[in-house]
């Protein structure tokens, strides 16, 4: 049976994980490499770099730490953060990337998830969707890190994405992100029971709960999370007893053999 | 004999080749990235990787003229690892796009029936229907990662000779195939951990032995 993944991620800016609030006061966190090598053995499913840096002139930095962390974590890497163009996705995946993620690019141009789902397969392309709640059952696009709306449906933004070839969703409640209040499960389901491809589950986690809610309240087959990981708050291996003692599907590590 | 085998893995723009580079040098194996066919020229092993639809995969392979130093490897019966498309493009055909494929096993390229998502993406069992050197130390039922949405199907008399082992999302369906030195698996050793790199440790001592 498919497993329930955890995902890490990690927010990276000139070649470092940082940690601020909404982007601003940003504290170096360390080597992503070495970090994603750290997750990997504690049981990580995946990995997930959102390149923070804004200028696009520092793009090198990005893809050589790309490489460097393939080299090390032997888990699927997926990259989100300011990829415009096909032959941008291009050098990530060159770079050792599984997968891209699009967020505002793709709500600026969604032709651009066709165009990347004919040249890398839609398997390769994750469309990350920033929802605002806006009443009872009813969530709008926002882009920019959140800081600029659109006037979109979620939801049909979700399906929309899907149809010109997102092969996976990360939906992102920003009204839950960074306070630890818990996922926004009426957001997941809302857009989990609409849609064949898998949803990641972003924003709100606090504790392993959280992440129970996450897939049996809200249907997603994913979970993402930054700080309580990266402050040593729960380990993944707690996360992943919890999920399993709740009678989910995760993949525990190996047992070390001599 | 050569303590390091020479491994050729087929670029054919069809994903990333940095991870199964590093996990064959890794696990013992020197690496050539073989982009036409002089780069099959003294290696002891080739390896289709790749992700995503197989009539691209097919047209891509044709322009770099390495369809047919494929074919004349598999006839050889030399050793050989194709994963996720690679496994994929042994079979005749697909029916993702119609492509027609290189027919060294018998059987098609289908969709995954009854899956609850697709693509299939994530951690999922590889159970053995038989025992076999490729899957030596690591456990039956053991996780390994996969993205597919569609999956090389054999088919025809002796298809229980080539499966090696099963995973289930909906249905079950075959997730490795091996038929003499041609070995195939649907999920990604190179992004699947420690089993995945004792996998490919597995196969690089195949090679060694070969």
């Amino acid at each position: 049976m498919l497993r329930r993944r955890v995902i890490p991620c990690l927010d990276v800016a000139d070649g470092r994980v940082v940690k601020g609030t909404r982007f601003v006061d940003l504290v170096d966190e360390g080597d992503p490499p070495e970090l994603a090598e750290r997750y990997a053995r504690e049981g990580a499913d995946e990995l997930v770099f959102l390149d923070i840096t804004a200028a696009p002139e520092r793009r090198g930095t990005l893809l050589e730490i790309v490489e460097r962390t393939a080299r090390r974590a032997f888990i699927p890497l997926t990259v989100g953060g300011g990829v415009r163009t096909v032959t941008e996705m291009r050098d990530v995946l060159r770079a050792g990337a599984d997968k891209v993620s699009l967020n505002t690019a793709a709500v600026a141009d969604p032709a651009l998830i066709a165009r990347c789902a004919d040249r890398f397969g839609r398997q390769a392309v994750v469309v990350a969707i920033d929802a605002l709640a806006t009443g009872p059952g009813a969530w709008e696009v926002v882009v920019k890190g959140g800081r600029e709306r659109t006037g979109a449906d979620a939801v049909a933004w979700a399906q929309r994405a899907v149809e010109l070839g997102a092969g996976e969703l990360l939906v992102t409640s920003i009204d839950r992100d960074g306070t630890g209040s818990g996922f926004d499960t009426d957001l997941l389901r809302a857009i989990s029971s609409t849609v064949e491809v898998p949803v990641i589950a972003s924003g709100g986690a606090a504790g392993p709960a959280d992440f129970v809610a996450a897939v049996r309240d809200g249907g997603a087959d994913a979970v993402l999370a930054a700080s309580i990981f990266h402050r040593q708050i729960h380990a993944i291996a707690d996360v992943k007893a919890a999920m399993a003692a709740a009678g989910l599907p995760v993949r525990l590590m190996p047992q070390a053999v001599a | 004999m050569n303590p390091r085998p020479l491994i050729a893995v087929v670029d054919y723009g069809a994903g990333n080749l940095v991870s199964i580079d590093q996990a064959l040098t890794t696990v013992g194996a020197d690496v050539r990235v073989a982009r036409d066919a002089a780069a099959f020229r003294g290696v002891d092993a080739v390896i289709v990787p790749g992700v995503g639809a197989a009539a691209p995969a097919m047209a891509r392979l044709d322009n770099r003229g390495l369809t047919e130093p494929i074919r004349a490897w598999l006839r050889a019966n030399r050793p050989f690892l194709g994963i996720c498309l690679g496994l994929q493009l042994l079979f005749e055909g697909s029916d993702e796009d119609g492509a027609t494929t290189l027919g060294v096993l018998l059987g098609r390229t289908r969709r995954l029936e009854d899956a609850p998502t697709l693509p299939h993406i994530g951690w999922n069992q590889v159970e053995r229907t038989r025992e076999h050197p490729l899957f030596e130390g690591i456990d039956d039922g053991a996780d390994f990662y996969f993205v597919h949405s569609y999956v090389g199907t054999p088919a025809g008399p002796g298809t229980d000779r080539v499966e090696l082992a099963r995973t289930t999302h909906g249905r079950a369906f075959t997730s490795a195939i091996e038929q003499g030195s041609l070995l195939g698996v649907q999920f990604h050793p190179e992004r699947s951990g420690p089993d995945g790199l004792r996998l490919l440790h597995n196969f690089v001592e195949l090679v060694r032995a070969a």
